[in-house]
């Protein structure tokens, strides 16, 4: 009676409930639509037109095929390709911040989730170590140059222990300006990526490692052989997404160098061209800029994609198998 | 021979664990040093700045934030609220639509239904700088330029958080439920409403901080649509004291302008903590 009284139930639901679900998802489709979709159409759209002001005047919309996308890779007079220039900063910037993000966070992932260490005070570190990730970049680039500027506090520390001069400026160096940049990356993230390859490992079956440690595995060997593989999906995942928010950089570089990516563009980046070409309304120039951009994200978000799902399904699978054993 | 080889691997934890908890506590003190700096410098006066670096505060705080406060070109409780509305509103739109779409695709069957959620895990990597191009044109020929709607609106299509919250529906919501509400004569959207929204509590808290927070945060698209003095949002005004000429500024005041633009996170992150921090790894991938 009850069967038949469910089965009754599910043919009601695919027949006369089916629209509720358009209508449940009709918001966030027409936002998408709106503010995300037709704008996406439009700057590919720009990309093929040629569209600027020239002080008054403005010039275009005219159609010019691939041309925007041909003057972005054609060297300037004195042989630089600009928006190579400024993907290699942004590149060098985000592995000088990534690499001991990464290493650090995956020891402090192991140190965490290690019994034999058994680490106290676990709650506060994490609480520490996770706190610049939600503190305002731009605020926190401000401070770092208030800090580190010539009349800040770090240049007046220094000159006080002999390690610089007066006339030392942080930032008229590349390596310093990069070097600030690539510190407060790391700040902000090595804490968000602790914490989720900490998930990842306690995720881990822990009889594996017991029988690792009943054949003698040390530790060294149990990192490499069970966790690690076992990691592999997840620190792909971080990898990738962090080198996705990597792409982004603006608001750090920005604020630090107020717009001017010091010095000599070096510390220019993908993103804060990408700005310099909308603020003054080059809008056939940005479009071909977005468009790479687009391209690039795209093709690294659908690996990310391809993680997720491939878990999601397992997840699904290992829940249905949960609530199977449970009835 | 046992016993010594015991000890000598008890002593090598144990130079281990000091070794480690170094470690961790190098990295604090490296998290923490520069806010600290932060702090004690918005207690120092210009004069005491001048002098150079120092570990300690002064007596200057209620000064400087005084004159924050009522600095006359940057208008900095103005830019707090502005954000706050901005922030607030964010997180509620993109808590309640995120759900809504979750549980039209948790609960509901139709046409389609695969490929909408296929679609919306295909986006979600999409950053929004490569459509500001078209949004700011789209926005201009609305006439929204210094307005919130292009700030607040777009929040209700969140992927992120769309995907966080049918994660928690498969955990927490049995479908049992809603037909017990259907026999009951409860409509869809009641049902929704009143019964699903307080399951979902927990998750919605935690994703109402995060948009908090990231809204709060966010610089790169409010700095194209927001040029009027009395509209713009605390980032903005923060690059803006980054442009300004900087000799002539009272530096204390500049380390409370900066101090003043964290707070509010920081007072949700000293208060929720423990939840944000749980809430950081439920959405991404499991093991």
């Amino acid at each position: 009676m009850k069967k038949l009284h469910q089965a009754e139930n599910r043919k009601n639901k695919s027949i006369s409930y089916a629209k509720w679900g358009y209508i449940f998802i009709a918001p966030f489709f027409i936002a998408y639509i709106i503010f995300t979709l037709i704008p996406q159409f439009l700057t590919i759209y720009n990309s093929f037109f040629e569209t600027y002001r020239d002080g008054l005047t403005q010039v275009g919309p005219n159609f010019v095929g691939l041309e925007n996308y041909k003057a972005l890779f054609t060297p300037e007079a004195e042989g630089t390709i600009r928006i190579l220039k400024y993907a290699a900063n942004t590149m060098i910037m985000w592995i000088a911040g990534a690499v001991p993000q990464f290493l650090i966070a995956i020891l402090l992932a192991l140190f965490f989730t290690s019994t034999r260490l058994n680490i106290k005070g676990q709650g506060i570190f994490k609480t520490v170590i996770y706190m610049p990730n939600l503190i305002m970049a731009a605020a926190f680039s401000m401070l770092f140059y208030t800090l580190f500027s010539r009349v800040g506090p770090i240049q007046a520390l220094l000159e006080q222990w002999g390690v610089i001069d007066n006339n030392f400026d942080f930032f008229s160096h590349t390596i310093t300006v990069r070097g600030m940049i690539a510190l407060m990356n790391f700040l902000m993230w090595f804490g968000n990526t602790t914490i989720v390859l900490m998930a990842g490992i306690m995720g881990i079956d822990q009889d594996l490692f017991e029988a690792a440690a009943i054949d003698g595995a040390n530790s060294v060997q149990v990192f490499f052989r069970v966790t690690l593989p076992l990691l592999m999906p997840i620190l792909v995942y971080c990898l990738i997404t962090a080198l996705i928010g990597g792409i982004q950089m603006y608001d750090v570089p920005q604020v630090l160098t107020n717009g001017r990516g010091e010095p000599n563009e070096l510390s220019r980046t993908l993103v804060m061209y990408l700005n310099g070409y909308l603020r003054n309304k080059n809008y056939g120039m940005a479009g071909a800029i977005s468009v790479i951009i687009f391209i690039i994200t795209g093709i690294l978000g659908g690996i990310v994609y391809k993680i997720l799902s491939a878990q999601y399904k397992e997840g699904a699978a290992k829940h249905r198998e949960r609530k199977g054993n449970v009835i | 021979m046992r016993m010594s080889e015991n000890t000598a691997s008890r002593i090598k934890l144990a130079i281990l664990r000091v070794i480690v908890y170094a470690i961790l506590i190098f990295l604090c003190v490296l998290c923490l040093f520069f806010f600290y700096l932060m702090i004690v410098n918005a207690s120092r006066s210009n004069a005491e700045l001048a002098k150079g670096f120092s570990l300690l505060p002064k007596g200057s705080f209620i000064d400087n934030l005084k004159n924050a406060w009522n600095d006359g070109s940057i208008n900095i409780p103005r830019g707090m609220l502005n954000s706050l509305f901005i922030a607030l509103s964010t997180a509620v739109l993109t808590t309640y639509f995120s759900a809504l779409t979750a549980y039209g695709i948790h609960v509901y069957d139709f046409k389609g239904k695969k490929f909408v959620f296929t679609f919306i895990m295909a986006i979600m990597m999409i950053p929004a700088q490569v459509s500001a191009l078209g949004f700011v044109q789209v926005m201009t020929k609305f006439n929204l330029l210094n307005n919130y709607i292009p700030l607040i609106l777009p929040g209700i299509a969140a992927p992120v958080v769309f995907f966080y919250m049918k994660q928690y529906m498969e955990s927490v919501l049995p479908l049992e439920i809603i037909d017990a509400a259907r026999v009951d004569g409860s409509g869809e959207f009641r049902t929704f409403n009143t019964i699903v929204l307080p399951i979902l509590k927990p998750a919605i808290a935690v994703q109402m901080i995060f948009s908090f927070v990231t809204s709060w945060n966010n610089y790169f698209i409010p700095a194209l649509l927001l040029d009027k003095a009395e509209m713009k949002t605390v980032p903005i005004m923060i690059a803006q004291l980054r442009s300004a000429d900087y000799s002539k500024f009272d530096m204390g005041k500049v380390y409370m302008f900066i101090l003043l633009s964290i707070l509010p996170v920081l007072i949700i992150y000293i208060i929720l903590s423990k939840s944000i921090i749980k809430g950081v790894t439920s959405g991404s991938v499991k093991g």
